[in-house]
């Protein structure tokens, strides 16, 4: 039986961080009430369609799913279960917030099935946090964490974040010193990527902030990676790192350009040969879902072609790189077939590294993959 | 309909760009009762999108009105029109040539501007009658006496009984018509002498071949008779003779102050240059009409094909412009930056962004121009001469004992305030002012004598900039002049890239160097590697700039919902690539060899 992934969107937070284009929303209780109602309907609507699928990796994210009472969690996961083959389950991972979490909602998730906690944390410098407007302390973190693991969450993940205004190296060095002493298994540090439309890049725009510039940015990046190595963590993404072993299973999914459903607002899936995308306003939403229509804006058929770009281009973000057995047995041909001048001329670049079973980027190949991912494209 | 040559009117509309040459035309074909106002296309002269989008006659034709007179009579009118512009001199002043009369559009709110001017006199040239019309009164900036009186002063024609028209308004135009009767003379000429016929128009078209415009000042020219072309001595048997009203309606023949056209399967406009005169094979007139001269280009330039694009179908484009336009010339030639090309010449700046927006437009051709040069004259130390318009092929300094560069004769016509601001500027093109007239009171035409490539380079542009577009200029070429030249040459990655190569004046190398370069900083995109931009004359570099190293091009995010994003993201990136030439290791935007050429103001 196939397996897929699924992705439930909880498009609702305390309050919008500066930074933050996702599609999310200060929470308002009817507003919710209705939300969480037809989601459970959109995922019932698959039923059918994903009755040859079994459930693999289930991750809820947004928005702060850890924002919203416990209970419409315990109902939406129990629907999933209801709704799908579940045998082969492997990971069900929430986002949480410090600031959000209590022993309640913790002791809840944990009987409901829920066996891995992302937190976004981004910094455990109080000054950066409040000027990038997230609501929580370092503090806030601190306690949180240590609820999860009186819970027994064994499998936790901490969002950290760099090239943040006025942050430091020193900065960076001392929240990362600080994560890694708590020995969590899993940590994705992300450079801010200033995107259109939020606070901080109006404010960027008016030069009323400053950012790290461009060598500061890659200088983080690497002593992080090096600082983290140093500590028993592996780099497998380019802004992902785990203890052996504990890698994310349903980001892999994405990675490795796998099936998977993305319910709920602004979702986007990867099934039967195409991705297709979710309204992104609740108006639209909630009204296709009252009448029992799938939620869907649009799609893109994803040929042979596409497939094997999209295989390539995610493939490198993974720092083993593109595996070239596992693309002969799901292609029929070598990589070389049709990428052969596109890697000579990379190798030659010093942006890839062409080895006997993988094809990876190369440390400047790790700051620079636009460039190389570019000729992957068909 | 069987014509009186006394009853034929041959006449031209001559008038600056914008001030409304090609909307009177329209009014006088839809007076004289040929056309209603639905069957015209607006401004039917101008056939052409791109004439049509500046407002500028490129390419003349002729039409035939009949128009019946208040005296009872019917007049025949040949309405030829002109080009406006003045790379297209040569075509204007034969137009005239086959004329009696002008009539001369002044607009009433902008008076008499150069290009006006320039046209007056080559009608003046040729001992036309001129009618002229002021223009645009219906605008509450008119100011018809004064505009008239500026005519007087400037040009010294009559203006007393000018009529006062609105073109656009259809006011007046009768007055127009009634002058054209009384006023322009009849043709003359004798029907059953030896043919002796000027073309003042030829253009190709795939169904006929060339068809000439003619006007008939001897003779008689009828399908079935031998022609010969009087310049090249090549013998044509005409197929088909006839006029243009809306379209081509052919007759029996063509008589003596006759103006119509004549098929007679001629391959290519190259055999039927406007000027010529067309005569009988068997029974020859003895001199030809004078002024034929071959139209030789000013201005040249590469045009390469950009990236992915075919150098054959650029060929073929060429080739066909070529065949409607005898004053395009073109011939291959390499470039190692660009690679297999071809070195256009063009009668001027204007003619040359025509071809270039031509074959972007109607061929759909993605191609990239170099900087426009014009012909040096290189005298070498063993006394051998040589013409150059292509820097690259400059012998080496060491070989060159001087260097001569084609000065005009330049008249920039402004109101007064702006005449600190022109001396300025044509100091900063190495001008030579010459003398300063006053039209009126605020008005003076200024005279200078100015290098042609500094008018090449940026001059229209900074002129436009500086006098908010009130000044008008025109320039002819005045002769060769002893200067003091060097080749830039720009390296990139230290690489040299012929298709930026320049002659410039020796005083002017070191700016012209640093702006390129500066330049060339914002428009290529930054690479993994550091990419110095150096401006050099021969071994020593003038000007250095560097496109830093791009150090971060990388999603940090990708998950499921941001793969498609990814994707359009890297689509974009593709199809920038797509638009740039790789020279060495660096990736050249196309842009890149247009802005090095504009002006900018600092």
């Amino acid at each position: 039986m196939n397996s897929f992934s699924l992705y439930i969107h909880i498009p609702f937070c305390e309050k919008k961080c500066y930074y933050c284009d996702f599609t999310s929303f200060a929470k308002n209780s009817d507003m919710l009430e209705k939300y969480m109602l037809n989601l459970n309907k959109e995922i019932k609507l698959y039923k059918e369609q994903l009755s040859d699928y079994s459930l693999r990796t289930i991750f809820i994210g947004g928005g702060t799913p850890s924002c919203i009472e416990h209970s419409y969690i315990e109902t939406l996961l129990e629907n999933v279960f209801k709704t799908f083959h579940m045998d082969n389950l492997a990971e069900i991972t929430l986002e949480a917030n410090p600031g959000t979490l209590d022993n309640k909602k913790i002791s809840s998730y944990k009987k409901i099935g829920i066996n891995r906690i992302s937190l976004g944390v981004q910094s455990l410098k109080d000054n950066l946090l409040n000027s990038i407007g997230r609501i929580h302390t370092s503090q806030d973190f601190k306690e949180s964490f240590y609820m999860l693991r009186e819970e027994g969450f064994d499998n936790i993940n901490v969002d950290l974040m760099f090239g943040l205004p006025h942050q430091k190296l020193i900065d960076l060095k001392s929240t990362l010193e600080e994560v890694v002493s708590l020995d969590v298994e899993h940590i994705s540090l992300y450079s801010l990527i200033l995107e259109e439309e939020t606070q901080i890049f109006k404010w960027y725009k008016n030069g009323l902030l400053e950012l790290p510039d461009e060598d500061l940015d890659r200088t983080m990046y690497h002593s992080s990676i090096k600082f983290l190595r140093e500590n028993g963590y592996e780099h497998y993404e380019i802004s992902n790192f785990s203890k052996p072993g504990y890698e994310c299973k349903h980001n892999l999914a994405y990675w490795k350009i796998k099936p998977y459903l993305g319910v709920g607002l602004n979702s986007h899936s990867n099934l039967f040969g195409k991705r297709f995308w979710n309204h992104s306003t609740f108006t639209e939403y909630n009204c296709l879902l009252e009448k029992k229509h799938f939620p869907v804006e649009g799609e893109e058929k994803i040929d042979r072609d596409m497939e094997i770009a999209e295989f390539c281009i995610m493939g490198l973000r993974l720092i083993k790189g593109i595996d070239k057995l596992e693309y002969r047995n799901r292609f029929g041909e070598d990589i070389k077939n049709r990428y052969d001048n596109v890697i000579k001329k990379h190798v030659h670049n010093g942006l890839i590294i062409d080895d006997y079973n993988y094809v990876k980027l190369t440390n400047k190949g790790l700051d620079l993959s636009n460039i190389v991912e570019v000729d992957f494209m068909p | 309909m069987q014509v009186k040559q006394e009853n034929i009117r041959n006449f031209s509309i001559i008038a600056h760009i914008d001030h409304g040459k090609s909307t009177l035309a329209d009014r006088l074909i839809e007076n004289t009762g040929m056309l209603t106002s639905r069957e015209m296309q607006e401004q039917v002269l101008d056939s052409m999108d791109l004439e049509r989008e500046r407002g500028i006659t490129i390419k003349l034709k002729a039409i035939r009105l009949v128009y019946k007179a208040k005296n009872g009579e019917d007049y025949i009118f040949n309405l030829i029109d002109t080009p406006g512009h003045v790379d297209f001199n040569y075509e204007v002043s034969r137009s005239l040539a086959a004329c009696e009369g002008a009539i001369l559009v002044v607009d009433a709110t902008q008076g008499v501007e150069a290009q006006t001017l320039a046209n007056v006199y080559l009608a003046i040239d040729q001992d036309l009658e001129i009618l002229p019309v002021i223009n645009k009164i219906d605008l509450p900036s008119a100011r018809p006496e004064e505009v008239k009186k500026e005519v007087e002063d400037i040009i010294g024609i009559d203006c007393e009984d000018a009529p006062l028209i609105s073109a656009k308004e259809g006011l007046n135009i009768d007055q127009v018509l009634e002058d054209i009767v009384n006023k322009i003379p009849a043709p003359t000429g004798d029907k059953n002498a030896p043919l002796k016929a000027l073309i003042f128009d030829s253009y190709y078209d795939s169904y006929k071949g060339v068809t000439c415009y003619i006007r008939v000042v001897e003779g008689t020219i009828k399908p079935g008779m031998m022609i010969k072309m009087m310049s090249t001595g090549k013998c044509f048997e005409v197929t088909e003779v006839g006029i243009n009203t809306s379209r081509h309606v052919s007759l029996d023949q063509l008589v003596a102050g006759e103006v119509g056209y004549v098929t007679a399967s001629i391959k290519n406009v190259k055999e039927a240059r406007v000027g010529d005169t067309i005569t009988d094979a068997e029974n020859p007139t003895e001199k030809p009409l004078p002024g034929y001269k071959k139209v030789v280009p000013m201005v040249y330039c590469g045009i390469y094909p950009a990236e992915g694009e075919e150098y054959s179908i650029i060929r073929d484009a060429l080739e066909k412009l070529q065949v409607n336009d005898a004053a395009l010339v073109f011939e291959p030639e390499t470039s190692a930056a660009l690679g297999f090309g071809f070195r256009c010449g063009f009668l001027g700046l204007l003619h040359m962004e025509i071809i270039q927006e031509r074959l972007e437009r109607e061929f759909d051709l993605n191609i990239i121009t170099t900087a426009p040069s014009v012909i040096y004259k290189v005298i070498k130390k063993d006394g051998t001469l040589l013409e150059i318009q292509n820097p690259t092929n400059l012998p080496p300094q060491a070989e060159i004992d001087y260097m001569e560069e084609p000065i005009v004769n330049a008249s920039i016509m402004t109101p007064t305030d702006y005449v600190g601001a022109i001396m300025e500027l044509c100091q900063n093109k190495r001008g030579t002012f010459l003398n300063m007239e006053y039209l009126e009171e605020t008005r003076v035409v200024m005279h200078y004598e100015l290098p042609l490539n500094e008018v090449i380079y940026d001059f229209f542009d900074a002129l436009k900039s500086k006098t908010r577009g009130y000044a008008s200029f025109d320039y002819e070429l005045k002769g060769y002049r002893r200067s003091e030249l060097v080749k830039l040459d720009i390296l990139i990655n230290g690489e040299l890239v012929d298709a930026f190569s320049l002659i410039v004046h020796e005083d002017k190398a070191y700016e012209r160097g640093r702006t390129i370069a500066e330049k060339l900083v914002d428009v290529i995109p930054r690479h993994q590697f550091a990419i110095p931009i150096q401006a050099a004359i021969g071994s020593k570099i003038i000007a250095r700039e560097t496109i830093k190293a791009l150090r971060k091009d990388v999603l940090a995010k990708c998950y499921g919902g941001d793969i498609s994003r990814k994707k359009k993201l890297l689509e974009k990136q593709k199809e920038g690539k797509k638009r740039m030439r790789s020279i060495g290791s660096v990736d050249v935007p196309q842009e890149a060899f247009l802005t090095v050429l504009k002006y900018d103001e600092k």
